[in-house]
């Protein structure tokens, strides 16, 4: 066989593994596998890349592409191996914008080389510009997500501003894609306004919408890696980057359902405007009432039904090992304990499920919300652990509210309320919760873990 | 418009790939549990990491006494290396906590 045989098949395979690998990524009992599965066929891929072809190619070369997997894979190896999984979210972003940089830099290298061809250009401008969105896109979103930058920042009438800075970026592509300038002067002024608009694009976006933004960004890279594959006539990045394009862009719009607003108001819609507006004044707020921690223990202990709602809060506090030993002792003590999951509780889907797994927590207990929420008016105490927009009431009450219609949990169905809390500050929607002020709920203020070590010890003693 | 038609049929089975693995994203990922939408993110995160082998492409190509060119695919092979190792190994992470305790 030739060397280019070899290399098709190489990629086949590839693609086989990327969809299998997908496949099974979609069930609990052969997730891990298939991650396996399409890692292998990625490594396939890759080696039989670097020394499946006729070309003659220098030491220095072989040397540096070696040089830079290793390097890369230690690092990208070390930090997913190092950071603490509350911050898996902003992880998958900045990976995601490795990607895309990746994307953007084989555009750049690419361009001078490709000016007699129309179609290679037209691919390699898509991919440049895809790329360096996507990239400077991840950047903002990791960084707001590890708290480096937490408001979201709105220039005056940012979207006029941010469309006209997409249009003349799309011209400009267009006009690269047609007259092919030998210079590549024009390639970089796209790729300097591609990288404004990714920041442009991403920075007035806050709230609870940042894993939507994250998991279109990550199609972005998909599509980014189609276009090289265009370029290479690649079926290995086509099959990888379309797959990952459209299953991306199906994910992005679930969850978006799941918190029952429109892709489009995601984007252009700013959340908390309405808040701004007209949240802050109006709401009537009553007396908040605390709670001490041997209180919360007696009411834990003879209940006989306790919900607990987990937040963002339970992951900053790592009190996911504490919840799940307070599970296990009120069970012991005849409590049925189950675990409410919104499907946007922290800051991802399934980011909940990931952490109470991590705790050994029985993957049974795990409840999701439409089936969780009709059994709160059985709960005698539904325990709110570092959870706020999600158990906001004024999502079904309060027109007014920028989460209204967002499906939340029915926690003041319950008999009793008790929300763990730091402090009364508002959560990531940065809006009041009048669920606090109601006269079944009780506040435990403090840190999450501190706060059920607390009651671990005072039900112990019971 | 000519132009267009020109470039499906040249590229007619690349067409083909492309609309099919359309329709294979979208299946894939329709009857996912909300569970895993994380992993799931996180997995496909890895696998368009696959543009690395662009990268890979660009090296090859090089001529290795343009040392800017270089320099630039260079870092290219390392955020793709980045992208597709930090992408499975977090994957992997995660997944590790799903397994099943009975």
């Amino acid at each position: 066989m030739t060397t280019q045989a070899l290399l098709n098949i190489a990629y086949l395979i590839a693609a086989v593994t990327f969809m299998t690998g997908m496949k099974m990524l979609g069930s609990p009992k052969t997730a891990r596998k298939g991650n396996l599965i399409a890692a292998v066929g990625m490594a396939i891929a890759i080696v039989a890349t670097i020394f499946l072809h006729d070309k003659q190619v220098s030491g220095t070369v072989y040397g540096l592409i070696f040089a830079a997997i290793i390097i890369g894979t230690f690092i990208g190896w070390y930090i997913a191996v190092k950071v603490e999984m509350t911050k898996m979210p902003e992880l998958v972003s900045f990976f995601n914008g490795m990607g895309g940089a990746t994307a953007a830099l084989i555009g750049l290298l690419e361009y001078v080389h490709n000016t007699g061809s129309a179609y290679k250009i037209s691919m390699i401008v898509a991919g440049l510009l895809i790329g360096s969105v996507s990239f400077a896109g991840s950047m903002i979103a990791w960084a707001k997500l590890s708290g480096k930058m937490r408001k979201p920042v709105r220039l005056p009438s940012y979207n006029i501003i941010n469309t006209i800075l997409l249009l003349v970026a799309l011209a400009l592509a267009v006009y690269i894609a047609i007259e092919r300038p030998a210079s590549p002067v024009m390639l970089y002024v796209l790729f300097a306004l591609a990288l404004v608009y990714g920041v442009m694009f991403v920075l007035p976006i806050g709230g609870a919408d940042m894993p939507v933004v994250i998991s279109l960004l990550n199609s972005f890279t998909g599509l980014a890696a189609a276009f090289g594959g265009f370029l290479y006539n690649n079926m290995a990045m086509l099959t990888g980057g379309v797959l990952v394009g459209s299953a991306g862009t199906i994910l992005t719009i679930a969850m978006t359902k799941a918190m029952n607003r429109s892709l489009s108001n995601v984007i252009f819609g700013g959340f908390g405007d309405t808040a701004v507006a007209g949240g802050g004044g109006d709401t009537t707020k009553g007396t908040v009432k605390s709670i001490t921690p041997s209180d919360a223990g007696i009411l834990l202990n003879y209940a006989n039904n306790v919900i607990i709602v987990p937040g963002y809060g339970l992951a900053v506090a790592q009190a996911q090992h504490a919840i799940h030993e307070l599970e296990e002792l009120l069970e012991s003590k005849g409590v049925h304990v189950k675990y409410a999951i919104h499907p946007v509780a922290g800051r991802m889907p399934g980011h909940m499920n990931v952490l109470l797994a991590e705790a050994n927590v029985d993957y049974d207990k795990l409840v999701d919300m439409d089936d969780i929420n009709p059994q709160f008016k059985n709960a005698d105490v539904v325990l709110v652990v570092g959870a706020n927009d999600v158990v906001n009431p004024a999502a079904k009450t309060n027109p007014g509210s920028p989460i209204y219609g967002m499906p939340v949990l029915n926690v003041e169905d319950a008999k009793n309320v008790i929300v763990l809390k730091r402090s009364m500050k508002p959560g990531y929607a940065g809006i009041d919760n009048e669920l606090f002020y109601y006269p079944k709920t009780s506040m435990l203020f403090g840190d999450a873990k501190d706060s059920i070590t607390k009651i671990i010890n005072e039900v112990k003693n019971m | 418009m000519n132009a267009f038609f020109d470039f499906i049929n040249q590229n007619i089975e690349m067409t083909y790939v492309v609309i099919l693995m359309i329709f294979v994203g979208i299946e894939l990922i329709s009857h996912v549990p909300a569970v895993l939408h994380t992993p799931l993110m996180s997995g496909a995160n890895a696998i368009h990491g696959v543009v690395i082998i662009g990268a890979i492409l660009v090296m090859l190509h090089m001529d290795p006494q343009n040392y800017a060119g270089l320099a630039i695919g260079f870092v290219a092979v390392v955020l793709g290396t980045l992208n597709v190792v930090g992408g499975f190994v977090v994957t992997n992470r995660m997944l590790e906590m799903f397994k099943t305790r009975k």
